[in-house]
């Protein structure tokens, strides 16, 4: 079980400080919250709502709460309650990507972010070429049959933070294999991004 | 009954009994100067006892969790289905105690057994007990064993009440928590169906003021109802649809007032064998001990101040189609749990069979509930070699 830790997920362990106290939303299989406890002392928990994925999660003794992501935060954390609020590859599934970016700020003290750039310039070619919706390495699901319903582009994501007054702390992106930034990548993120992560909190005054 | 007994059982098992001189200060404010306690274990005590599990049993249960008391016995133990080796509690790696609850009727002091020194039964005397003397009892019963902690204490519907209240009151005597098909408290709607099966019990003719056994009856027809209505509230309206339908018992509609549907068979049949096997006082007193448990009581009705005491970890598991307990009500314990800022995870298994599902073996209840308990097991081996414990 400790499996050399998925590149953007070791992005995403780097930023965190060790022993500090970490919600996952949508933790999966735990892999994070597990490479954290057993590396970093981190004193987390998990929200995940996929049977298998719950199993895995006891299996591998870490705090998981199976719950929707979408009823939102509030029945379960108080106000800055964590150290830092994760989601990772899920912001796009959720019924109001919006709410839940403030939930994590309220439940944490920062937040950090993992999403599909639909703008990436693969996708940008299918639709804007061939006229489709794009389906990538990424976005492998057909439109009719996707738990993506709302997807966003990286220009899109820094508008929201700019409107609700989030503060930008890093960013970066890989490509489907979750390989690190090339020059590209970092030069022209949403057009060369195909994952973006974000680390982000609340702007003061 | 079974041939040979299956290769997953603990067997062939026998209860046991305990004496208490020491009395017991009960919530009501009376005493039980000294009672008896019924218990089976399963499996073997480690060295230094740090692998002892106490399993606590909910309304109608009681100390014969699992195995079987006679070749002749046609069903198991009420957990067969958790306990034994290979299974989530695996009598392989932990030592397992159930015991049977005071005011109970399989051997523990109760209102079917003799007061002290008389040849009189307790019947309607026996005093009310609650969930927090039972812990205490319970508390009591392990020094009794020599065990200064349990490795986890497990229980499910009322049973899983006792495991919060044993969090509560005595938290440096359990490591793990297992609350399953539990609630912090009963809601309206849980205690008025708990009253009409005491005004079953108590209606009937044969009652006597709870002294029928001294009249040599029993209120059998009360009784009867008032199981009758617990099945109701245990089943989901699926499960009864999937197991009964509207299936007639001859085929054909009687116009009349004889069992005709199949429903109405099975609870007839589940209310008869019940009264074999049940103690109608005892009945009584264990719809007192749910009505009145409300850990949060002592704590400004804060539960998440109530469970700030416990150090425990918790698992609690619910069902989705349990109406009794809904996972609604696990989801407050868990709330409260992380309230308190306490270690905690929660699955709500998908399962049409009701309340009853926890004592069925869904496959990923098991899973969960077996890949917790692998982790306890760990616990107890790295503890021995001086791990982390």
């Amino acid at each position: 079980m400790s499996s050399p830790l998925r590149p953007d997920l070791d992005i995403i362990a780097d930023w965190i400080a060790p022993g500090a106290s970490v919600l996952d939303l949508g933790c999966g299989d735990g892999a994070l919250l597990h490479h954290l406890k057993t590396e970093k002392q981190v004193n987390g928990y998990g929200l995940e709502i996929d049977q298998r994925n719950l199993e895995t999660c006891i299996e591998r003794d870490l705090n998981v709460i199976q719950a929707d992501l979408n009823e939102g935060l509030a029945q379960y954390f108080s106000d800055d309650r964590f150290d830092y609020v994760v989601m990772s590859q899920t912001l796009q599934a959720t019924r109001r990507p919006d709410l839940l970016v403030e939930e994590m700020l309220r439940v944490g003290k920062q937040g950090i972010i993992t999403f599909p750039n639909m703008a990436y310039w693969k996708g940008r070619v299918q639709l804007g070429i061939e006229g489709i919706m794009p389906v990538t390495k990424s976005l492998p699901n057909e439109w009719y049959d996707t738990p993506n319903i709302h997807l966003c582009t990286v220009k899109d994501f820094e508008h929201l933070c700019e409107q609700r007054n989030i503060a930008i702390l890093q960013r970066t992106f890989v490509d489907h294999t979750h390989r690190k930034s090339t020059l590209a990548m970092r030069l022209f993120p949403n057009l060369f991004g195909e994952i973006a992560i974000y680390h982000f909190c609340k702007k003061t005054a | 009954m079974p041939e040979t007994l299956p290769a997953d059982s603990v067997g062939l098992v026998e209860t046991q009994f305990m004496h208490f001189d020491e009395p017991l200060v009960l919530e009501c404010g009376k005493t039980l100067e000294q009672y008896d306690i019924a218990y089976e274990t399963y499996g073997e005590r480690n060295a230094d006892g740090s692998n002892a599990i106490l399993i606590c049993h909910a309304l109608s249960g009681d100390q014969h969790a699992a195995g079987y008391n006679s070749m002749e016995d046609r069903k198991p133990g009420w957990w067969e289905s958790a306990i034994g080796p290979g299974k989530p509690i695996d009598t392989n790696r932990f030592f397992v105690v159930c015991i049977n609850n005071l005011g109970g009727c399989k051997g523990s002091s109760g209102p079917n057994t003799k007061k002290p020194g008389t040849d009189e039964y307790w019947g309607p005397d026996f005093p009310i007990v609650t969930v927090k003397d039972w812990v205490h009892s319970q508390h009591r019963f392990m020094r009794a064993l020599g065990l200064d902690y349990w490795r986890a204490v497990i229980g499910g519907s009322l049973g899983g009440m006792q495991v919060m209240q044993w969090s509560i009151d005595y938290p440096d005597c359990i490591k793990h928590a297992l609350v399953i098909a539990a609630a912090p408290k009963l809601s309206a709607q849980n205690i008025a169906f708990n009253e009409v099966a005491r005004q079953a019990i108590q209606s009937d003719p044969d009652f006597h003021n709870g002294r029928y056994l001294d009249h040599n009856s029993i209120p059998r027809r009360g009784l009867m109802l008032a199981r009758m209505l617990g099945h109701i509230t245990y089943l989901s309206d699926d499960a009864m649809r999937d197991k009964f339908g509207r299936e007639l018992r001859e085929g054909k509609l009687n116009f009349g007032f004889d069992v005709e549907f199949q429903v109405e068979s099975y609870l007839r049949y589940q209310g008869k064998s019940f009264v074999d096997r049940f103690d109608a006082n005892t009945y009584l007193l264990m719809t007192k001990v749910l009505d009145y448990f409300d850990p949060a009581r002592d704590y400004d009705d804060d539960l998440a101040k109530a469970l700030s005491q416990a150090s425990a970890r918790f698992m609690v598991i619910s069902f989705t189609s349990d109406w009794r307990f809904a996972p609604e009500r696990s989801r407050e314990i868990v709330q409260a749990l992380l309230a308190a800022d306490k270690q905690v995870s929660y699955v709500e298994v998908e399962a049409n069979q009701g309340h009853d599902a926890f004592l069925i073996p869904i496959p990923h209840y098991m899973k969960v509930f077996g890949n917790y308990m692998n982790n306890v097991a760990a616990e107890i081996q790295a503890g021995n070699t001086g791990g982390k414990a």
